[in-house]
């Protein structure tokens, strides 16, 4: 008895100065560590102390808070939706820097659970940047930065180091919304108010933001198993955000299920969706979507819940030994209302009886927060909810961003638009465009179309959905902005195929680059423009009819005279001409 | 010396050690160098570790556990579990493939079960005699926790330390652990749903362990994370395979009443009886080992016993062939007793008392 207890006197006595000695470096000194180690420590060091700068901390009082990761100098962070959801549209925020800031909300996507908001009074804020998470792999160090059980009083964020543990996981749905698809799954402890917070790689960089993990049998707190939302994901949903819109997932209008032999095939499938009218039908395989490879049913999942709605991105599917490629419209996953309901908190996720409970998410709550009486005047500036908005007031922002883009690029002249060429099929074409007629001749012969009035029924030249209509919507948005039609707003960023100098192989890359898209409602027709960097206009969708195919117009970069000098034009999976321009005098 | 106290130290005192370890590991520049980065472990080793579908599904029991290749003929270990007890176990290697997987044998002590599935050329574990690896050392926990991947999804990975090397002391609800010999005590969580049977690996990939059962400490009540010795399992397999698993290893699991050596006990009233003798019969093996009346028996082979359950329970968990050593207190002084193994059968010596 006396010996035990002896023993464990020692044995606790040693520890403690085994401690002390590793605390004063003399065990292992200083000379004896390894340069390789010093330089992956101070590489460590920089990694945590740039993404600390990053990191937000929100506060919602009573209703909690959480996490969130600053990506824009001008103050534009990501977080969950589950975070600002009790938080409400306003909320105060605190840095690294020990300093509060003001914050509003920008945009939601409840269904992926990410949220943008916007902190103000700076233009200068410190910036994650955007890792690739496709590159990541088990084993990978890692670190979240965040607010873990709002600890951060000081604002300073706490830090948890681990390694991805996996990664394109794919978690149910807790209820009906907040599906976490092609998500990374980390052993760094995510906890309670974690959520919204950033992960980053060994370099700082951003790979995903954290916002769920795996509880059980020992309450809501860390075991071992975390989730973030991919870089990805983030990166494709980040221009609808901006645009304060709240955004949808997608559904491709079919279902997938394992075969016998293990392919992805058709299980299911609307025969009002695009993909059916496609070519898409049930046992079909489906081989790859949006560049991405499909070989399991939650690989599927996993691509498709990364999209937002409307998004059109190939498909790849095989039938026997046929092999088809298709460019494939998404649809939304939810109707607007029933989006709205969702934030609202009206629509309670129910939580079937078969549905296990391990899968959790911290802190979520049930309604959303109403906007303070007390709201600050800098941030009700900056907030304006309207239906099918979470915040109209960022849509100007980026709606009018686009116009200066457009307005300042190289623009086809204010006269009348006169140009021809050759048609890369065979003959000649010859086009006007002008604010009181458009007109078209072709081969087949001409068409004309007075652009004043309604163009819901200008289906010319036939066969092709509307070109006329799109040609002198283009040339409204080339010379009067979106001031000059409609009803316009921002729609946020898609990848735009096809187009006349597109590489052949483009629709085999998972990350095409993206433009910014306006949305016009006029004359009773509805149009998305495709705008670059440069502000041209490069792309035209216009659909006639809700329920049809629209005229998809692609055009090159415009030359010197600020026309394109090729323009693709198909309707559905078929094409309908490509316009050859000559060069400026030729055609005229 | 200290490494050497730990290994003999009960769990609740383990807490102490993690800070130890974790201290010494994060100090120990020699590990930085050379070894490789985990990635290429994990990618390797994840290679042989299966996924195991079985029965379950209810809410505490899953239906849903992990296993370790140890053969390219498509031998499986994994834990003894609830999930095996049907006849339509499934098990998903990691190219995604499923296999319908037999039951070969079980080894209750150490609750391991050997499966076979009908694939030949697979990815697998050297299953060899290895030593155990030492207190700080770095490793990898893969398994299917809470059925994360499917199909040919990768198992998860979670990085870890032996924390201590420790003789289980641990039950499963009311029931205790049936194994208690040493086990890997680990920093990271590993006691989740799906785990068992999951592989630990060193940071090269190679078989360090594999990962326990959801248990909790006798001691403190606490979850423990913990993964039974790589040589455990080879004698596991061994004996599975060698058909010597019989009911004696189960029995063995049992509390043992000395009085089948002929030391009686005081009879156990209290919650907490202390293990006094009370008499020994004449002609026993208690006797002729030395034992006395009102002799305290405070420790088994080493391991202190405060209560006759307790000492009943250490006598049961020694493996058959092992002396029952008891440190017994006599007249204020410590006194080693040598009861011999336990008895196959019941010894029937003729009692005083039982004219």
């Amino acid at each position: 008895m006396t010996t035990a207890r002896m023993l464990r006197a020692v044995v606790a006595l040693t520890s403690v100065c085994l401690l002390v000695t590793l605390d004063g470096g003399a065990l292992y000194g200083v000379d004896a560590v390894d340069r390789d180690v010093l330089t992956a420590e101070a590489r460590r060091v920089a990694s945590i102390r740039r993404a600390s700068a990053t990191a937000v901390a929100i506060f919602a009082g009573e209703a909690g808070g959480g996490s969130g990761v600053l990506v824009r100098p001008d103050g534009y962070a990501l977080t969950n939706f589950h975070v600002v959801q009790p938080a409400g549209p306003a909320m105060r925020c605190g840095l690294d820097d020990g300093r509060l800031y003001d914050a509003v909300l920008v945009g939601l996507d409840p269904t992926g659970d990410v949220a943008l908001i916007k902190l103000l009074g700076r233009d200068d804020f410190p910036t994650a940047e955007f890792g690739d998470s496709d590159l990541v792999q088990p084993g990978d160090f890692c670190f979240a930065a965040g607010n873990p059980f709002l600890l951060a009083t000081d604002l300073r964020p706490s830090i948890s180091a681990g390694i991805v543990s996996g990664v394109h996981r794919y978690q149910f749905p807790a209820g009906t919304i907040l599906e976490y698809t092609d998500c990374l799954q980390v052993d760094a402890a995510i906890n309670p108010g974690n959520s919204g917070g950033g992960l980053f790689d060994a370099d700082g960089r951003l790979i995903g933001v954290n916002g769920r993990a795996s509880f059980e049998k020992r309450g809501r707190v860390n075991v071992g198993v975390g989730y973030a939302i991919s870089a990805r994901q983030l990166r494709q949903f980040l221009g609808s955000l901006r645009g304060g819109r709240l955004v949808d997932h997608a559904t491709l209008g079919a279902t997938v299920a394992s075969s016998a032999d293990g392919r992805v095939v058709v299980s299911d499938i609307l025969e009002s969706s695009d993909a059916w009218r496609r070519g898409l039908r049930y046992d079909d395989e489906v081989v790859s979507l949006a560049g991405r490879p499909v070989r399991t049913v939650n690989a599927f999942k996993n691509v498709l819940g990364t999209l937002p709605a409307g998004w059109q991105v190939p498909l790849v599917y095989r039938r026997g030994t046929e092999r088809a490629e298709v460019l494939v419209r998404l649809a939304p996953l939810h109707a607007p209302a029933e989006l709205a309901a969702i934030v609202a908190g009206d629509r309670r996720p129910d939580r079937g009886p078969g549905r296990p409970a391990p899968d959790d998410v911290p802190g979520r709550p049930e309604t959303m927060r109403p906007p303070p009486e007390d709201m600050p005047a800098a941030v009700r500036a900056v907030h304006d909810p309207r239906p099918g908005f979470t915040n109209h007031h960022f849509n100007v922002v980026e709606r009018d961003r686009v116009a200066a883009a457009i307005a300042a690029a190289r623009r086809p002249p204010a006269g009348p638009w006169r140009f021809g060429g050759t048609l890369a099929e065979s003959g000649d074409f010859r086009i006007e465009v002008d604010d009181t007629v458009v007109s078209i001749e072709l081969p087949t012969g001409r068409s004309t179309l007075d652009p004043r009035g309604d163009l819901d029924a200008a289906a010319d030249p036939p066969g092709s959905g509307g070109l006329l209509a799109a040609l002198a919507l283009w040339r409204r948005l080339s010379t009067g902005g979106p001031a000059d039609l409609g009803s316009t707003t921002y729609w946020g960023t898609a990848p735009l195929y096809g187009s006349p100098l597109a590489p052949a192989d483009e629709t085999a890359t998972a990350s095409p680059p993206l433009l910014d898209v306006l949305e016009s409602a006029v004359a009773g027709v509805l149009a998305r423009f495709f705008v670059d960097d440069g502000g041209a206009v490069v792309g035209i969708d216009l659909w006639l009819d809700a329920d049809a195919d629209p005229c998809e117009v692609r055009l090159a970069p415009p030359a010197d005279d600020g026309l394109p000098r090729a323009i693709v034009v198909r309707r559905g999976t078929t094409p309908f001409a490509t316009f050859l321009v000559t060069p400026d005098g030729e055609g005229r | 010396m200290v490494v050497r106290c730990a290994l003999r130290m009960p769990v609740g005192w383990t807490a102490v050690f993690a800070t130890v370890s974790l201290t010494l590991a994060v100090c120990r520049a020699d590990d930085a160098d050379g070894v490789p980065q985990p990635q290429a472990a994990i990618a390797r080793a994840a290679r042989a570790v299966v996924k195991v579908y079985g029965s379950g599904g209810v809410r505490g029991l899953e239906g849903y556990q992990s296993g370790i290749l140890v053969s390219p003929e498509g031998r499986i270990l994994t834990a003894m579990s609830t999930v095996l007890d049907s006849a339509d176990v499934e098990c998903v290697l990691d190219d995604g493939t499923r296999h319908r997987a037999t039951l070969l044998g079980a080894d209750p002590r150490r609750e391991l079960a050997l499966l076979a599935i009908d694939a030949t050329g697979l990815p697998s574990f050297a299953l060899e005699p290895a030593d155990a690896v030492p207190v700080g050392t770095r490793v990898i926990a893969l398994s299917n926790l809470f059925a994360v991947a499917v199909g040919d999804e990768r198992v998860s990975a979670q990085r870890g330390v032996i924390s201590a090397i420790v003789p289980l002391q641990a039950r499963r609800g009311a029931a205790e652990a049936p194994y208690a010999g040493d086990v890997y005590v680990l920093d990271c969580t590993t006691n989740n749903p799906g785990s068992a049977g999951g592989a630990l690996v060193d940071s090269r990939g190679r078989l360090v362990g594999m990962l326990g059962k959801e248990l909790r400490s006798t001691t403190s009540g606490i979850w423990l994370s913990y993964a039974l010795p790589a040589a455990e399992l080879v004698r596991g397999v061994a004996a599975i395979e060698s058909g010597t698993i019989d009911a004696e290893t189960v029995e063995d699991a049992r509390p043992f009443d000395p009085g089948r050596v002929g030391a009686i006990l005081v009879p156990d009233l209290l919650d907490r009886t202390p293990p006094f003798v009370e008499a020994v019969v004449r002609g026993s093996s208690a006797e002729r080992a030395g034992l006395r009346p009102d002799d305290l028996v405070i420790a088994v082979a080493g391991r202190s016993v405060g209560t006759r359950g307790a000492l009943q329970r250490e006598l049961g968990r020694l493996p058959a062939a092992e002396p029952m050593r008891l440190s017994v207190i006599r007249d204020g002084a410590i006194v080693e007793i040598d009861l011999g193994p336990k008895p196959r059968v019941e010894e029937r010596p003729r009692r005083e008392d039982e004219r």
